[in-house]
């Protein structure tokens, strides 16, 4: 692990360059590195005790020194971790135990020998593969802003600059007028990765022209979709990107303080930005006169309670004033009244890390990849009924179908996919003839589905709709701020009419109300949370329509979800009478009839636990 | 100044105010319910959405909070407007089923039955507008009181709900509430406000002897402008 050798001010360009090449020096030394996934989700997988494993075993075979140790954050195949990537060859071994240290060391770095069992085996042709590239999973991904996570020990600011951070900011501030800088991001197309999609150069340029000497930036990390983690994978895997990112931000919008709101349920993003913000200080990247350029800028953190609506920018702000996290009325932008009523400017994690990206490669290349109206890369985190869930990142425009089949896998168990949700409990579910959707801010919404923050949840045929958007109707009005009436008193009622439809009395007139409901709900929420909340309920009507009325005209939950509408039976038939089911019903329900002969169920006395279905290796017990 | 149209007449408004400041100005109506003018506008209640048109963009926003512009146009009762509106008083209805103001408003509206299942209704007073919290900050001056938990949870209330500290029993939260559901009571030399769970004791009036205001109120406003004391020992009919 290289480290700060002396703590020395980039005081300028050359400062800054001299310390990269020498980093650059000290890690060309050829010696082999293992890149060891520290992200929060490979951590329940023992990561960190890999992690001293790894340490006791190189000095046990007297390769400290000669092999680089790299710890990092996030390197998107969850799914399969922990992950170690060995350079040189690019060798990825998945679900690494503790037992396979000492013959990683001994026999792939020592000899350069491949170890079968280690790698990843392509679900598609059932072959093994040895190098990270050639792995399905990784090979139609973009990873321009993920991608550096492997590179970079977590929250190591001197990793981050051998592989060139802070050129950006250097080529920004010294280069490059503000005027320069937003032309730049608004020619790069560069839209807000935070869920609605605002042209981002177009929100600067209006912080920036907005009257007032004080003014803000804000990164909004407070990421809470249900099933997405993409803003914390990158956030604690590559926190300096971020922070490059506001800096030049920052500096082109006129503002000298920025807060980074953390979600405290992030405690490895926070950790890693606050050990990233203080190597920044150290390095003389943030305070007075940054680069020699005249300019000055400080960042604060502060971490959220929790709170869902938190997210929503005019919210957040009441939050880091210190006050109840309600949202208020847009009417006036928060690029002129925001924070304090100063003109501030908020941008999601991921926006941010795209900025350094822009400023470095320019517009011209920025534009190339993505559809018309959406430019670049998105992070996605991939979850659900999928065979390889993790943080992905997909050029625009890229299709469901490709994410889902080619990136994810396909469905697990063989079983067959139903619906993709994107954009969390504002998103829409969408089914399978809209897999050739190219995924894109417009598309997406058209769709009636939205980009969201980058989750994307993925359904097979056990899933019930009609019960996930009742799901996400009580996410949401447990998450509802409260103030405003539609909001609050909306969802509840949408969520009391789910709950009779799914116990079976549910009535025709029900969709008319949840549509009228929903209308009212997205047009005088106050702020987006209660707009989009109809969206599950109006994409699930929309695409799932016949799901809905198996559950009011014929009381049946298809999938089998629905407990009040579910019955579980005995097939006689496929019954030899072993009596495990008898044994493990925690009601009594079944009877033993003698050996060879089915048991018998008594409807009346079964809870729907589902033992019995679990238990019996026969198939022996159906649900209907 | 700007003009702006509201509903197909064109009015003189002057740079600052609100949609809904302009329309009551002109007589024009406009039902709220969280509105007062003592009061920041909070947007709470949503009754007073109405439809701009901005350019080529048509959306429905709440008059108490949109700050006129020039060559807004406004739309008051448009059935958008009115589908909207109506849909928000079926939801004030389904949970102040047995209110009066509520029932009065609903059936204004043309609301005969309840659209929400009988099971499902539920007999509050308060709506949750936070008048009375906001009238105690921006009016009062204490804060006694504010709105707390989150959501279908949220109400106003005492801090910890308990009894109310800082409440100085002037009962402006009880006089600013438009739908009746802060219960006050003067009861003798006693005032009680059961839903901070406070009571005063009344101050007598040296000259005609009734007890005219809580001595808790009158000792805040006696030293906050700085009176003499004795300054309340006769009651504003005596003097």
């Amino acid at each position: 692990m290289t480290m700060i050798t002396a703590v020395k001010k980039i005081g300028s360009r050359q400062d800054l360059e001299a310390l990269r090449k020498e980093l650059v020096k000290e890690r060309r030394a050829e010696r082999p590195v293992i890149s060891l996934c520290n992200g929060t989700a490979c951590r329940p997988y023992g990561c960190l005790k890999l992690t001293e494993d790894f340490k006791k075993e190189l000095a046990k075979q007297g390769l400290e020194g000669k092999v680089e140790l790299r710890v990092t954050g996030c390197h998107g195949l969850c799914e399969k971790g922990p992950i170690v990537v060995i350079q040189p060859g690019d060798i990825f071994y998945q679900q690494v135990n503790s037992e396979d240290v000492p013959e990683i060391l001994s026999e792939t770095i020592t000899r350069g020998k491949i170890i079968d069992r280690l790698l990843h085996t392509d679900p598609a042709t059932g072959r093994k593969v040895v190098h990270r590239n050639e792995i399905p999973f990784y090979r139609k991904q973009e990873r321009n802003i993920l991608g550096n996570n492997v590179e970079i020990n977590l929250a190591n600011i001197d990793d981050y600059i051998a592989i060139g951070g802070y050129t950006a900011l250097a080529k920004a501030l010294l280069e490059m007028t503000s005027e320069q800088i937003i032309d730049e991001i608004k020619a790069s197309g560069l839209r807000g990765r935070g869920g609605a999609g605002f042209p981002t150069g177009t929100k600067w340029e209006s912080c920036r022209h907005a009257p007032g000497d004080i003014k803000y930036v804000i990164v909004n990390a407070d990421e809470g979709d249900p099933g997405a983690y993409a803003n914390e994978g990158l956030l604690s895997g590559n926190p300096h990107s971020v922070l490059e990112g506001l800096i030049i931000g920052a500096y082109a919008i006129g503002a000298k303080q920025g807060y980074v709101y953390v979600r405290n349920e992030y405690p490895l993003s926070l950790a890693n930005i606050t050990t990233a913000l203080r190597q920044a200080e150290q390095l003389g990247l943030l305070g007075t006169n940054i680069l020699g350029s005249g300019f000055d800028f400080s960042v604060r953190i502060n971490r959220g309670g929790g709170a869902f609506v938190c997210g929503e920018s005019t919210a957040l702000m009441a939050s880091l004033e210190g006050k109840v996290g309600e949202p208020r009325a847009k009417y006036v932008h928060t690029a002129e009244k925001g924070l304090w009523n100063r003109p501030s400017d908020l941008n999601n994690v991921e926006t941010w890390a795209n900025v350094p990206l822009i400023i470095n490669k320019g517009a011209e290349w920025y534009r190339k990849l993505g559809t018309e109206g959406s430019k670049g890369t998105k992070i996605f985190s991939l979850v659900g009924k999928i065979n390889n869930t993790g943080l992905v990142e997909v050029p625009m425009g890229i299709t469901l179908r490709e994410i889902i089949y080619d990136i994810g896998g396909g469905i697990r168990d063989g079983k067959k996919f139903k619906a993709v949700q994107t954009g969390g409990p504002s998103g829409g579910c969408l089914p399978e003839s809209m897999l050739d959707l190219p995924v894109d801010f417009d598309e997406l919404s058209k769709a009636g589905s939205m980009m969201g923050s980058g989750g994307m949840i993925v359904m097979d045929e056990t899933t019930c709709m009609v019960d996930i958007a009742k799901y996400f109707l009580t996410f949401l009005e447990e998450e509802s701020c409260g103030k405003c009436l539609p909001c609050r008193e909306g969802i509840k009622r949408m969520r009391q009419v789910f709950d009779e439809i799914t116990e079976g009395r549910g009535s025709e007139k029900d969709l008319e109300f949840l549509e009228q409901l929903s209308a009212t709900l997205i047009d005088s929420s106050l702020c987006g949370l209660g707009q989009t909340a109809p969206n599950p309920v109006l994409t699930t009507i929309r695409y799932f329509r016949n799901e809905y009325e198996a559950h009011i005209r014929d009381k049946k939950c298809p999938a089998g979800v629905c407990k009040a509408l579910m019955h579980y039976y005995v097939i006689e038939e496929k019954c030899p009478g072993c009596g495990l089911c008898v044994k493990e019903c925690p009601q009594q329900a079944i009877a033993f009839m003698g050996k060879k002969k089915p048991v018998v169920m008594d409807e009346s006395k079964c809870i729907k636990c589902g033992v019995c279905y679990d238990v019996c290796k026969l198939g022996a017990i159906g649900k209907r | 100044m700007v003009t702006v149209n509201i509903d197909g007449r064109d009015y003189e408004a002057k740079e600052g105010q609100t949609v809904l400041q302009v329309a009551r100005e002109h007589g024009v109506d406009i039902p709220t319910l969280c509105h007062h003018e003592a009061i920041e506008p909070y947007g709470a209640c949503r009754l007073c959405i109405v439809e701009i048109t901005r350019g080529r963009r048509t959306r429905i926003v709440t008059s108490c909070l949109y700050p006129v512009e020039e060559g807004l146009k406004v739309k008051t009762n448009s059935p958008r407007v009115m589908s909207n509106r109506k849909m928000l008083v079926e939801l004030l209805l389904a949970r102040c089923s047995k209110n009066k103001v509520i029932n009065q408003l609903a059936s204004e509206m043309g609301i005969e039955k309840p659209i929400v299942r009988p099971e499902y209704l539920e007999e509050e007073d308060c709506m949750v507008c936070g008048l009375c919290v906001r009238t105690c900050e921006q009016v009062v001056g204490v804060s006694a009181i504010s709105l707390v938990n989150r959501g279908i949870t949220k109400e106003p209330a005492s801090p910890f709900l308990e009894s109310a500290r800082d409440c100085i029993g002037c009962g402006s939260c009880y006089y600013v509430c438009p739908t009746g559901a802060i219960k006050m009571e003067d009861k003798g030399d006693k005032r009680y406000l059961y839903n901070w769970k406070v009571e005063f004791k009344l101050k007598k009036c040296k000259v005609c002897g009734n007890y005219w205001a809580p001595e808790k109120q009158l000792e805040y406003i006696r030293k906050k402008w700085n009176l003499p004391e004795g300054f309340f020992d006769i009651c504003p009919t005596c003097k």
